[in-house]
């Protein structure tokens, strides 16, 4: 295989992401990419952004044995990447900070973001009150409802909560409102997307911002272990923290890589948001990629016990990568991943993220087909506290 | 010579400015569209716009975001968008229609079938909001072989360089959105559309319309004044959006035709 350095100058991973976005968003976006080039490999802005990830975030992040439950499994070693130690408890701060810094060298007053759970709403308004920013949060009114702690998280940390009442009122939405907001207050403004989806330059930019995860992964193994894990596993929403993972290792193709979609009540039922699994390729937010869709080409509300995988797209860079055959994805029920959860507790003492217990749920199901002297790295991308009300609900359990 | 160049030659031969309505497809119910479009024509409509319902409409504002939604909720998708104009050429075969939509719905049909299932139904232009030319030169191809126009939007931040390279591909006139920000938005201003205009006639041969914020006919003639095109989205949507069902195609015909007087006064 050759080297893998995609995307191209217009941001395209074969077929699949691009600039598509109304003339009115342009320059917008020119200006970004120009700014967000010329600071990339700028040796004060990396040592900023590092200097940042180490002491207000805390990396890195350890690399953990699950030694009790690779034990009860009975196959592979499961090793944890635990993004759920990162401060607010998920990898999107990676994210949220790089960006923050590149909004405050572009001389941006305010930043927007949207979310779905409140999870990046929440990384966002976090590093807006760290720089002293303006932040507003624009959230589906039905995901405003659903995740009421999350919209409280962000109001204490100084930034507005804005319910969209359109469409689907859900995260695609939100998303669709804060591209209508950066395009009509685009002078004072940096939008801070949440995930590698999107126009140009945004799922390069998240993914460089993200490779924290795999490039300290990559030294942390040979290090403890003196070599790589044979399998890479991590939830795929819109995939922000799979790529992160799996974007040092693309061009190692002794590692395997798999990344696991929700696939809701069932890939054979229409409740499920495993968009790489079951969509077609068209355009959305921005980037050519796979959607669930209908024949008309309506994209279609999806459905996850997790929020933050609820998602109808999926990054341009996965839909490549899936392809290319470079990496695999697969689906796990909402049944699955509960299951999981709950085994992660139990076994380890780690209360794991709904997205992430996605991820440990096909570790559980493929460790025992691989031998005991080889390793899996799960990405454990956020911790779980902002789950119990949905696992409580789902046990039946009124808390 | 198509419709739509032919709309313009003969407007510009008596020295008149083209009204350009847009209405979104299946708003507010699949049965109106059609009786709108002709009530549009009545109303001294030179060109329709017909939105193509979207499930996203990125680029869009509030009110036709609902319009979008209203339609959705009876199914209108582009197929029925597709018939609908087929229903309307039966008596008319004069007024240009012009899809404006998003690219989704139409890669969902498929470029090509899309592109013949249009021209067979009578449409003469076709401007997807989220397919910036870099994206689409196979795509302006085929409505070039089919013989319909890609029209192409240009916005006060276009750098005279794109203003160029939309120029070379753009057909049957150009889409200026006067002002920054989505559909529906208020303020525009004059005077900034008029130097926008004289830098974009250095580099557009081709007619330009103006949109965005235009909501009353004093607004209309202004606009008039300045460009080939007078383009009217957001307050022909609300009209819609406000009137019971038996006074539908008199509030409207009553506001286009206000906004036609306006356009043809400012002439005189």
């Amino acid at each position: 295989m050759n080297i893998y350095d995609l995307p191209d100058k217009r941001g395209h991973f074969g077929p699949y992401g691009g600039v598509f976005v109304a003339e009115t968003l342009i320059s917008a976006l020119d200006k970004l990419r120009e700014q967000y080039d010329s600071y990339r490999n700028d040796a004060e802005f990396k040592r900023e952004f590092e200097n940042e990830l180490k002491h207000y975030v805390g990396r890195p992040s350890p690399i953990y044995h699950a030694k009790r439950w690779s034990e009860h499994l009975g196959g592979a070693q499961i090793l944890l990447k635990r993004e759920d130690l990162n401060h607010t408890g998920a990898h999107k701060v990676n994210n949220t900070v790089g960006q923050a810094l590149l909004a405050r060298r572009m001389g941006k007053k305010r930043v927007i973001a949207e979310t779905g759970a409140g999870q990046h709403g929440v990384a966002t308004a976090t590093v807006a009150a760290r720089y002293g920013m303006q932040c507003v949060v624009y959230m589906g009114a039905e995901d405003v409802r659903r995740q009421a702690t999350n919209v409280y998280r962000m109001k204490l940390l100084g930034a507005e909560v804005i319910p969209v009442e359109s469409g689907s009122r859900t995260l695609k939405d939100a998303l669709n409102e804060a591209m209508r907001d950066w395009v009509t207050h685009v002078e004072n403004t940096f939008y801070i997307i949440g995930t590698v989806a999107g126009p140009h330059p945004y799922p390069m930019m998240v993914r460089d911002f993200q490779t924290v995860i795999g490039a300290e992964a990559k030294l942390q193994m040979q290090e403890t272990y003196g070599r790589q894990p044979d399998v890479l596993i991590a939830c795929v929403g819109g995939g922000s923290n799979a790529i992160g993972l799996f974007y040092p290792y693309i061009n190692d193709e002794s590692v395997r890589m798999i990344g696991v979609e929700a696939a809701g009540k069932g890939l054979d039922t229409n409740e499920h948001a495993a968009t790489l699994s079951k969509g077609k390729p068209g355009v959305l937010h921005g980037n050519r990629t796979y959607l669930i869709q209908d024949d008309n080409g309506q994209i279609i509300e999806t459905h996850s016990i997790s929020a933050g995988l609820d998602y109808p797209g999926v990054g341009p860079e996965h839909a490549w990568l899936k392809d290319i055959h470079r990496a695999e994805y697969v689906g796990i029920t909402d049944d699955e991943a509960l299951e999981a959860f709950h085994a992660l507790c139990r076994f380890e003492g780690i209360m794991p993220a709904l997205e992430s217990s996605h991820a440990l749920a096909y570790a559980a199901k493929f460790a025992p087909t691989l031998s005991k002297d080889q390793l899996i790295l799960v990405n454990l991308s956020g911790r779980g506290d902002k789950d119990m009300a949905t696992v409580a609900q789902m046990s039946g359990i009124t808390l | 010579m198509n419709r739509i160049a032919q709309t313009f030659a003969v407007l510009q031969s008596n020295r008149k400015k083209a009204l350009i309505p847009f209405i979104t497809a299946g708003d507010p119910g699949p049965a109106n569209t059609v009786e709108l479009m002709h009530c549009l024509v009545e109303a001294g409509s030179d060109i329709i716009e017909l939105g193509v319902p979207f499930s996203d409409p990125m680029a869009d504002g509030p009110t036709i975001q609902r319009s979008s939604e209203r339609a959705l909720k009876h199914q209108v998708g582009i197929n029925s968008v597709l018939n609908m104009i087929s229903e309307f050429r039966k008596t008319n075969s004069q007024t240009p229609v012009v899809l404006m939509g998003y690219a989704n719905p139409i890669e969902a049909m498929g470029h090509e079938y899309f592109a013949a299932r249009a021209k067979e139904a009578g449409v003469d232009g076709v401007l997807t909001v989220d397919y910036p030319p870099e994206e689409c030169e196979e795509w302006v191809r085929c409505l070039e072989q089919h013989g319909m126009d890609a029209i192409f939007l240009l916005s006060p931040t276009s750098a005279q360089s794109r203003v160029a390279r939309v120029a070379e591909l753009a057909k049957g006139y150009i889409y200026y959105v006067s002002l920054k920000g989505v559909t529906g938005a208020s303020h525009l201003d004059l005077e900034d559309v008029e130097s926008r205009l004289a830098q974009l006639r250095t580099a557009v041969s081709i007619p330009i319309g103006v949109g965005f914020g235009i909501r009353d006919g004093a607004m209309a003639g202004a606009v008039a004044k300045l460009a080939d095109a007078v383009v009217v989205g957001s307050r022909i949507i609300e009209e819609i959006e406000l009137s019971p069902q038996n006074e539908l195609l008199n509030n409207v015909r009553n506001l286009v035709a206000g906004m036609r007087k306006a356009i043809d006064e400012q002439g005189d």
